[in-house]
């Protein structure tokens, strides 16, 4: 039986002619059979990894800092426009996206330690009502800031040349950029495991975040701790906008659209859990991935139905700390 | 004693006076358009207090309101347009609509523990809302909207709302009174003795989460009577009334009015709506403003205008507490 | 019968056994003091018994029903009431409110929406506040109480409650030798009068073998030793905790 399925990732709407045996928009009406399940297990896969890099830059915030970021997104969405600019900047060369990718998740680090400094600081020893306001005004701000240098049309950024093609195994084709997607998020995962697990500043991190007074009183000067850590985590969700945007059509709403999701991620996997945070986006990823052929429109319910499931039976997270 | 009473009651008849004769003095002083921002002020002051029941006296920041708002709109806006109710049942039937999604939104929200999982999940499940109205287009005409919607024509002629005004006004009296009983009552007092120590209301024996439902649901209900006034105002209602940002300003009115007294969340709704009104003359980044002010609060007025007020009147007061 | 019995309780945290399986048995409008060196496990099996969290192993029986791993709100609907080491109040709400709220909950008026709760439950609230001594200072914000008068007004509560059986962690903690007297009569007069039954935790020795009809000496998770007041004082063991080696 041919089922018709759309691909988790939206499409690109450039039609330039690809390497390979077919195009994007081919790609993308393309009829299903069930050998194609293999198709969306991969680009489940993809997508997963996107939101792992989102919801670990979110978790080691709050791991480290106890603070969640309302506006992680609003670095996703910067790192996608960034990179916009940057390959429309270097527009004749070949490797304007392997600048853009390099280059743009800096920048928003560099934008995250601005905000850390003059603003997050103010108030890591305030009510977490007032902590929660301040990341939940930053979407307003940085949203806005990025409309007042972008406009409100929507933007493409092109694929570099070198991704653009298909592999072929199992009889199916699939988009190279698929790979080198799950490749990052492999990448940044180890070295986030080594960096935590094996680095000096890593255990620093982690004892920053259960003990606090005491490691300022071993003369380690946590602030600095912190700002790195939100540095990291703006540098992720930059990093997450970069390389999701060449799939994409970049427009404003696109933080509000990752956060959710990365909300949901947490929930599901618990809030301060870097495995968590893989577990999830793993599950969800998939399920978005599989969910798109019961339900085309509506994938996102199973989503929430997982989240709402999670929070009657566990209410932690799967891998989530018990006390908060 | 007598003398609070008294003072009470002569700014109670002057309010009174004031609300009467404002439309006609906006009308023939100013333009038709001050009326029409008087509306929207007194829709918003309604939501804003239904949102607080929710915020002051339940201790529970929902980030995820315009879901409610938004639900009492577009089912008031449905039936008077796809169904042709006549205007009293449709405006009854939306915030009931209203407070079932409360219901089960409210559900999964109050038994979280943890106030970032609350605000994120009342964020989300807002915007799940927001969704499913944008892409079920064969109901809600997803992102066109739904205008021109037959309203009856005493509240929407063109040549004047000093009708809708009345209307608008008497409907939300009504409820804001209903919600002042509600806190006043012993059910509020149990709402506060949650919020002040949860842990305390529990070994007294309160089931707080099934107080926090109730809350949340009466919160949602009037929420959406708001939302189907505000239909009645702008005959016409797009998904942008459900988006998370609506949310946000709900929330803002809420803390610059000062959440811990009744009527502050009002203020806070006449200095967004005016503001607004200001601001969106000479720029776009209406956000941006939002943005800037919450920080503000954050920073510098964690009490909110009402809440500084209120320190005032208790100094001169000494014992009266609510 | 006794009103309330623990079968085996125990309770780790982190690899640290806090209680290590006890036997209790309290009966009727007995006054039962436990006492123990810091760590000893009092409050962790107060929170055990209140149902604040569950028990790794064991049973809890209150007045016949079997309480192991019920939520504190339906204990506490049974008739038991609490009053905690570091005084736990509504801090925005006024003497006056603190009780009378407890009361109309206690009353089933928690549901009741429109009508107004200021005039009601006034004698009620009225006579609790006289019996714990705080009716004059019943339209102050309980959070700007002196510790003392903190103290009281948590067991005004408690007493609002309905409760018949009475766990109170350290009552007379941070008090004055003249207010814990007061206290300690206060207590004594309470229990008496409504017939209740009082199990508490408390450090100052006099108080306790004054007011205790049972004592129960705690160490190191379990019970050392149980009984009336003169036994315990005789108690080679126990003498051994306090002095000894």
């Amino acid at each position: 039986m041919k089922r018709r399925g759309g691909r988790s990732l939206p499409r690109s709407t450039y039609t330039n002619r690809l390497q390979g045996n077919v195009t994007w928009a081919e790609y993308c009406t393309m009829e299903l059979d069930f050998s194609n399940l293999f198709a969306q297990f991969i680009s489940g896969l993809c997508r997963a990894m996107v939101l792992f890099l989102m919801a670990s830059g979110l978790t080691i915030v709050f791991g480290v800092m106890r603070v969640v970021n309302f506006a992680h997104g609003s670095f996703y969405m910067l790192g996608a426009y960034l990179a916009y600019s940057l390959t429309q900047f270097y527009a004749s060369s070949p490797s304007r996206f392997w600048v853009a990718l390099i280059v743009a998740p800096t920048l928003v680090s560099l934008v995250g330690g601005l905000v850390e400094y003059v603003l997050l600081r103010r108030i890591y020893d305030k009510d977490h009502l007032l902590q929660i306001l301040l990341t939940y005004a930053l979407i307003f701000v940085l949203g806005d800031f990025i409309k007042m240098f972008w406009g409100v049309d929507l933007r493409i950024v092109s694929m570099p040349a070198a991704l653009e093609g298909f592999i072929t195994f199992f009889g199916n084709s699939f988009p190279l950029y698929y790979f080198f997607i799950i490749a990052i998020g492999v990448l940044v995962a180890l070295s986030l495991l080594f960096i935590l697990k094996i680095t000096r500043f890593g255990k620093l991190m982690r004892a920053s975040a259960e003990h606090r007074e005491m490691v300022e009183m071993l003369g380690y000067n946590v602030r600095g701790i912190f700002t790195v850590v939100f540095m990291m985590a703006a540098w992720l969700g930059g990093l997450a906008g970069v390389v999701i945007a060449p799939t994409v059509r970049l427009s404003l709403g696109m933080d509000m659209e990752i956060i959710i999701e990365c909300f949901l991620v947490v929930i599901i996997g618990g809030l301060g859990s870097i495995w968590g945070a893989l577990l999830a986006a793993l599950i969800t990823g998939e399920l978005y991935a599989f969910g798109i052929l019961v339900l085309e429109k509506y994938a996102m319910t199973f989503i929430y139905g997982l989240a709402a499931v999670i929070i009657i039976l566990r209410p932690a997270g799967l891998l989530g700390k018990q006390a908060h | 004693m007598e003398k609070t009473n008294r003072t009470k009651l002569l700014i109670g008849l002057a309010v009174a006076l004031f609300s009467l004769a404002l439309p006609f003095v906006l009308e023939q002083c100013f333009s038709q358009y001050y009326v029409y921002l008087t509306v929207k002020i007194i829709i918003w002051s309604l939501f804003a207090v239904s949102f607080n029941l929710v915020l002051g006296y339940g201790g529970m920041m929902s980030f995820g309101h315009a879901a409610f708002y938004g639900t009492g709109a577009y089912t008031c806006a449905l039936l008077l347009a796809r169904a042709s109710w006549p205007m009293p049942a449709a405006l009854i039937a939306a915030p009931f609509a209203a407070a079932i999604v409360g219901l089960v939104i409210g559900y999964f929200s109050v038994r979280i523990k943890g106030i970032f999982y609350f605000a994120v999940l009342t964020l989300s499940c807002s915007q799940l809302v927001y969704i499913v109205v944008f892409k079920w287009r064969s109901l809600t005409l997803g992102d066109d909207g739904i205008q021109g919607i037959p309203v009856p024509s005493f509240i929407s002629t063109l040549e004047t709302y000093v009708y809708c005004y009345f209307f608008i006004l008497i409907v939300s009296s009504l409820c804001i009174y209903i919600l002042f009983k509600i806190v006043r009552s012993p059910f509020g007092l149990i709402l506060r003795t949650i919020r002040d120590n949860p842990e305390r209301a529990t070994f007294i024996g309160v089931r707080i989460s099934n107080y926090k439902l109730i809350a949340f649901a009466i919160s949602a209900f009037f929420s959406g009577v708001a939302g189907a006034l505000f239909v009645l105002l702008e005959t016409s209602v797009s998904p942008d009334i459900l988006k998370w940002s609506v949310s946000g300003e709900v929330l803002l009115m809420g803390l610059l009015g000062g959440m811990h007294v009744f009527l502050g969340p009002i203020i806070g709704a006449a200095i967004m709506v005016l503001l607004n009104s200001f601001v969106t003359s000479y720029t776009e980044y209406w956000g941006l403003f939002i943005g800037m002010t919450f920080v503000c609060i954050v920073l510098f007025f964690p009490e909110g205008v009402g809440g500084v007020v209120r320190a005032k009147w208790l100094a001169c007061n000494q014992r009266k507490t609510f | 019968m006794a009103i309330l019995e623990t079968r085996g309780l125990k309770k780790s945290f982190g690899g640290v056994l806090a209680v290590a399986g006890i036997d209790l048995t309290v009966e009727k409008n007995q006054i039962v003091g436990v006492i123990g060196p810091n760590g000893a496990g009092k409050t962790t099996l107060f929170n055990l018994i209140s149902g604040y969290y569950p028990s790794d192993e064991g049973e809890v029986f209150f007045k016949g029903n079997d309480i192991t791993g019920w939520p504190p709100e339906r204990i506490v609907s049974l008739g038991l009431g609490r009053s905690f080491q570091v005084t736990s109040l509504f801090p925005e709400l006024s003497v006056w409110e603190n009780v009378q709220g407890t009361v109309l909950f206690t009353r089933g008026k928690g549901l009741s929406l429109f009508s107004r709760a200021t005039g009601q439950a006034k004698e009620e609230t009225a006579r609790i506040l006289s019996q714990v001594e705080l009716l004059e200072k019943k339209d102050e914000l309980s959070g700007t109480l002196a510790a003392g008068d903190r103290k009281r007004l948590e067991l005004g509560i408690v007493i609002a409650t309905g409760a018949d059986f009475l766990l109170l962690d350290e009552p007379t903690c941070g008090m004055s030798p003249v207010e814990t007297s007061a206290t300690v009569v206060l207590i004594r007069k309470i229990a008496e009068g409504m017939n209740l039954t009082v199990l508490f935790t408390e450090h100052k020795m006099d108080m306790v073998f004054e007011i205790s009809s049972s004592i129960t000496v705690m160490n190191f998770g379990s019970v050392i030793a149980s009984g009336r007041p003169e036994e315990i004082r005789n108690n080679k063991i126990v003498q051994d905790i306090y002095f000894g080696e």
